[in-house]
């Protein structure tokens, strides 16, 4: 996947997450918690999401690189690549 | 009965397969119009069921609705209904005062039934099970749920009684007043029953699940031509507080619970115990201080199974037996079994005949069950009656157990 793609499967993710929240305008170098109103439960569901639909195992100690969306990306880009 | 134990109802919430208020829901039972709809379940394909159409947005975000269950979503919109109707400044109310009981006939089954389904797609892998199973399936999770989205603090539980859930709640409220551990109880019951095959598929294997050509005439209680229960979803909760307190606020009482009792028939699992229904009644009528001819109204728990239903009658005729003016109704008729919902639904769709002195019918008898044939049934049509200053509202359920509310006219 792009970078940009993964970006559209995070998106997608957090529309699910965050179905009150406006995902289309993130942007990309804020806390999604602050930007979403995300908590660790929110956190968890989308380390669910993206092993169900990429098969992507983030660890837990890997779990603040999922804090912005550029952080997203530079993580899970090797991993959906 | 001291003055702090009269404890009244000054506000009701519900939702209920026909209808989202005690205004619609209470026009229809009058009405005659069924809310049981076909039904399309995983794996049991079309079957009846009694669905409710509430709008859950109205007090929920969808991430709410989301990450909780169904009986939570429902609890949630009959409690701030319920409190709207009563009138209660909620935004001033002292949230650590104020407690939620509701009545469960199961919970938990919907949200295990959906995680084995979804590892399923996965080859069983339970890695894929989801991390809010434990919070949805808590059995205090509807109630708990409903003080998340109210901000109460006061204390919250879930009280299981079968299919006597609604009546149960409703007692919980009642003695958490009482003790003075609470100044306002949202008390009733809740069902999200539908939403699991396992109740319907239990039901047909017992051999008393309703089937029917139109969905509207499944559920027929006291009918010779009745073949089971018909499941439902639904919710009521009451708003309950001393009479005394409703009185210096100058709230709107819809009535006082004046007596209630529980017990256990300590017989069967499944099978339920005329005597122990009649000692029940008993109990809740002499805690009232009344006499069973001063009842006008009895709401049978009358589910449309054919033993279940010969039996309760056999009870209610025992206990009402010289009792000219008491007349007796049912409501599974209308909205099939909700279940944890079901009393409590039940004695609100009475309530309003405290004002205009109708009891609304039991629909779908087109052939009697003689053995059904209680003294002044009121069958198919509404009937308008001279007085209306106690109501007895009857439950039971499987294990055995039974509870009986007496509610009179303020």
């Amino acid at each position: 996947m792009t970078r940009q793609e993964i970006r559209q499967a995070i998106i997608d993710i957090l529309a699910d997450i965050a179905p009150d929240e406006d995902t289309a305008s993130l942007k990309d170098d804020v806390s999604l918690r602050d930007q979403l109103g995300l908590d660790s439960m929110d956190f968890l569901d989308i380390v669910m999401e993206l092993r169900k639909r990429y098969n992507v195992e983030v660890p837990s100690s890997d779990y603040p690189q999922l804090a912005t969306m550029t952080s997203c990306l530079d993580y899970l880009s090797p991993k959906m690549a | 009965m001291a003055i702090q134990d009269r404890i009244v109802i000054t506000g009701v919430g519900l939702t209920s397969p026909n209808g989202d208020n005690l205004e619609q829901y209470r026009k229809n039972l009058l009405a005659g119009v069924s809310g049981v709809q076909d039904f399309e379940t995983r794996y049991m394909g079309k079957l009846i069921a009694g669905v409710c159409h509430y709008d859950p947005l109205k007090y929920q975000k969808k991430k709410d609705v989301r990450r909780g269950t169904r009986a939570g979503s429902i609890a949630i919109y009959c409690s701030h209904e319920a409190i709207a109707d009563s009138g209660i400044d909620f935004s001033s109310a002292d949230k650590s005062r104020v407690g939620v009981f509701l009545g469960i006939t199961e919970h938990g089954n919907v949200e295990t039934e959906n995680e084995v389904y979804n590892i399923s797609l996965k080859g069983y892998d339970t890695a894929f099970w989801t991390h809010h199973h434990n919070p949805r399936t808590v059995a205090n999770n509807p109630a708990g749920e409903v003080t998340l989205s109210m901000g109460i603090s006061g204390p919250h539980y879930t009280v299981g009684a079968a299919c006597a859930a609604g009546n149960a709640g409703l007692i919980s409220g009642v003695q958490m007043l009482r003790l003075g551990e609470v100044d306002v109880a949202l008390a009733g019951g809740v069902s999200e029953a539908i939403h699991t095959f396992g109740i319907f598929a239990s039901f047909k294997a017992q051999g008393a699940l309703a089937t029917h050509e139109i969905a509207a005439k499944a559920s027929r209680p006291y009918d010779l031509d009745r073949n089971g229960i018909v499941v439902s979803e639904g919710g009521c909760v009451y708003v309950l507080e001393r009479y005394e307190d409703a009185r210096k606020r100058g709230a709107k009482i819809y009535g006082e619970i004046a007596g209630y009792a529980m017990n256990s028939d300590a017989s069967d699992f499944v099978l339920p115990l005329p005597q122990r229904q009649v000692e029940c009644m008993r109990l809740a009528l002499a805690r009232a201080g009344i006499t069973p001819a001063e009842v006008d109204i009895v709401n049978t728990h009358a589910t449309a199974t054919r033993l279940g239903d010969q039996q309760e009658s056999q009870a209610v005729r025992e206990v009402f037996n010289e009792t000219p003016t008491t007349y007796i109704n049912n409501t599974k008729s209308f909205i099939g079994h909700a279940m944890g919902a079901a009393a409590a639904l039940e004695l609100a769709g009475n309530l309003p005949a405290f004002q205009d002195l109708v009891v609304h019918p039991t629909i779908n008898v087109d052939h009697l069950d003689p053995e059904c044939a209680i003294p002044n049934l009121v069958m198919n049509e509404p009937r308008k009656i001279q007085k209306v200053d106690y109501i007895l509202n009857n439950s039971a359920g499987m294990l055995g157990i039974n509870a009986v509310v007496v509610v009179k006219r303020v």
